[in-house]
């Protein structure tokens, strides 16, 4: 019974500080946050990967092992594309600069 | 054992909301992924040392414990890459609702084994446990499924249209209802299997309920909202396991989730009750009749004239639209751009929250086109200077910039935070026809003295006015 509700205090305070965290996000930045995140929700792979490894029984290898796929999907892909969209934005280019500077 | 797993989860947590803060700006985001890549590395370390994981390994050695792990790991992280290198940036929405897609079912799937594991096979199963699986397989079912709607109608491959049918969103509350009931009792006695199963398989339709009635221009709040749902699953899953890196990394994410839905129903000036209860993608009915400006003519402008206006422009605003999208118009966009400023006209870019399919959207396509991300600015921050600026070119926007929303009461869309387009000196409007937007309203933009439009596919139009330029 108690540890359910110190799940629940560090579910409350994660959620606090995510909230937190993320509203400092700009709007610019929000696909990126997306997949992000996506990628870190990929987690769920550490539960997979217990019932995938542990060999309980066969039924838990099996949903276990197409869960790892599933979330391995999300974790590698996520960071990959997240960084594939972050490496396209650039400042301004310094001969852009003159025109652009009033800008920023 | 078990004190070096939670040693490296807490690193990992760590690293998480280490990585996130990253994120809160453009030339730390790189840095922030990194952290969060490497919290990811020592959560996985940590779960392969798992005491139930070692036992296995004890009895069976190497090969037999990590066969499947390594190699599901190998083909899952082969398939991420692959849809994550090649998948252009156009179809970026895409990609996100179907990994939420994999999310939700990979939460639901471990809750299904877990639920296996204690209750069919050992035979006992207490009832925290049970109701942490059962929000579990409940938020990742319907994840899975509301998030491959979502994929289809993205991607065209279910109509994108809202489908709709009698008594919608009252037969939809009463089976999440019924859901929800089933899950209370199976709580109450988890050795019933049957309710379970019942359980575990009402959701996957219910996300299909739940998208189906949702149009193509509503996908941003689906997608923030399904992210959110893909967090509490994966949540629930720690709450499951008793496992705190999940729930913390799970909470970061639906906390992530609602505020991007808040952010799109804001930007859409719908209450978060009105979406989250589906009536949105309803507004067309109604407001079809609305076409107020009937009797009125536009003025068209020729590739030349549109080129003539923008090369005699000091200053010009781009109001992108998920019209550039469709036509991949954004690289051109960026060509223009350089023309323009190597001409000393300095170009900016207006994003409006909802332009696109997703938060962001518009961002990440103008990046792509090597537009430096100083330049992309947000509504608050640009529109009081559409007044001062003699050309706002809108490339595929619509509703975003329809100055009804700021004026008339009657619009379906008034009250919509909008692009000042209109207060520009002129305006150029580029337009595949003289259909309406997701709305299904007329803009007035299109009939305002200081508006031309050029007809025709965003990319071919733009590539004409560069090559006019040049």
């Amino acid at each position: 019974m108690l540890e359910i509700f110190l799940g629940l205090y560090i579910f409350m305070l994660a959620a606090f500080v995510g909230y937190g965290v993320i509203k400092g996000v700009p709007a610019l930045l929000h696909t990126p946050l997306m997949a992000f995140t996506n990628a870190i929700s990929g987690i769920s792979l550490v539960g997979s990967l217990v019932a995938a490894g542990a060999h309980y029984n066969n039924v838990s290898t099996v949903l276990g092992a197409i869960a790892v796929l599933c979330a391995t999907i999300n974790v590698v892909g996520g960071f990959w594309i997240t960084d594939r969209m972050l490496r396209m934005f650039k400042k301004q280019d310094p001969k852009a600069d003159a025109a652009g500077d009033a800008a920023s | 054992m078990i004190s070096q797993v939670e040693t490296l989860y807490l690193i990992a947590s760590f690293l998480f909301i280490l990585g996130l803060r990253g994120l809160t700006a453009a030339h730390t985001a790189r840095r922030g992924l990194i952290f969060a890549e490497l919290g990811m590395g020592f959560a996985i370390w940590g779960t392969l040392i798992h005491p139930d994981i070692m036992a296995r390994f004890e009895i069976a050695g190497f090969f037999e414990t990590y066969k499947w792990i390594l190699l599901t790991f190998f083909i899952g992280s082969a398939i991420g890459i692959a849809i994550s290198a090649l998948i252009p940036m156009t179809r970026m929405p895409e990609r996100i609702a179907l990994s939420h897609a994999f999310g939700g079912l990979a939460a639901a799937l471990v809750g299904v084994s877990e639920y296996y594991r204690e209750q069919v096979v050992a035979g006992h199963m207490d009832h925290t446990t049970m109701g942490a699986i059962g929000f579990e397989v409940l938020f990742g079912g319907l994840t899975f499924t509301g998030s491959l709607m979502a994929f289809g109608k993205l991607s065209g491959l279910i109509p994108g249209r809202n489908i709709t049918w009698p008594l919608q969103n009252q037969s939809n509350i009463l089976m999440f209802g019924g859901t929800f009931v089933l899950l209370v009792a199976v709580t109450i006695d988890p050795s019933n299997q049957i309710l379970f199963y019942a359980m575990a398989a009402m959701p996957l339709l219910l996300g299909i309920l739940f998208v189906a009635p949702i149009g193509g221009a509503d996908m941003p709040v689906v997608i923030t909202l399904l992210n959110s749902y893909a967090g509490l699953a994966a949540s629930a899953t720690g709450f499951a396991l008793d496992n705190n890196v999940l729930i913390i990394a799970g909470a970061i994410d639906g906390a992530s989730g609602f505020i991007l839905s808040v952010v799109m129903s804001k930007a859409m000036n719908r209450s978060f009750r009105n979406v989250l209860f589906g009536a949105f993608g309803k507004v067309d009915e109604e407001d079809a009749a609305m076409a107020a400006s009937g009797g009125e003519r536009v003025q068209e402008a020729s590739v030349g004239d549109a080129a003539m206006l923008l090369s005699g422009a000091g200053s010009v605003i781009v109001c992108p639209g998920y019209g550039m999208a469709v036509a991949q118009a954004q690289h051109v966009v960026g060509e223009l751009a350089e023309i323009l400023e190597a001409n000393g006209t300095q170009v900016r870019y207006a994003i409006h929250p909802v332009a696109g399919r997703m938060p962001g959207h518009m961002n990440v396509l103008l990046a792509e086109a090597k537009i430096p991300y100083t330049s992309l600015m947000e509504l608050e921050e640009i529109n009081e200077d559409f007044k001062n600026t003699d050309v706002a070119l809108v490339v595929g926007a619509n509703d975003v910039v329809n100055p009804a929303a700021k004026h008339n009461p009657a619009s379906s869309i008034y009250g919509m935070p909008v692009l000042n387009a209109d207060l520009a000196r002129s305006c150029i409007v580029l337009k595949r026809s003289m259909r309406p937007g997701f709305a299904g309203i007329e803009n007035e933009l299109f009939f305002a003295p200081n508006t031309v439009l050029t007809f025709g596919d965003a990319k071919d139009t733009l590539t004409k006015v560069v090559e006019a330029l040049s």
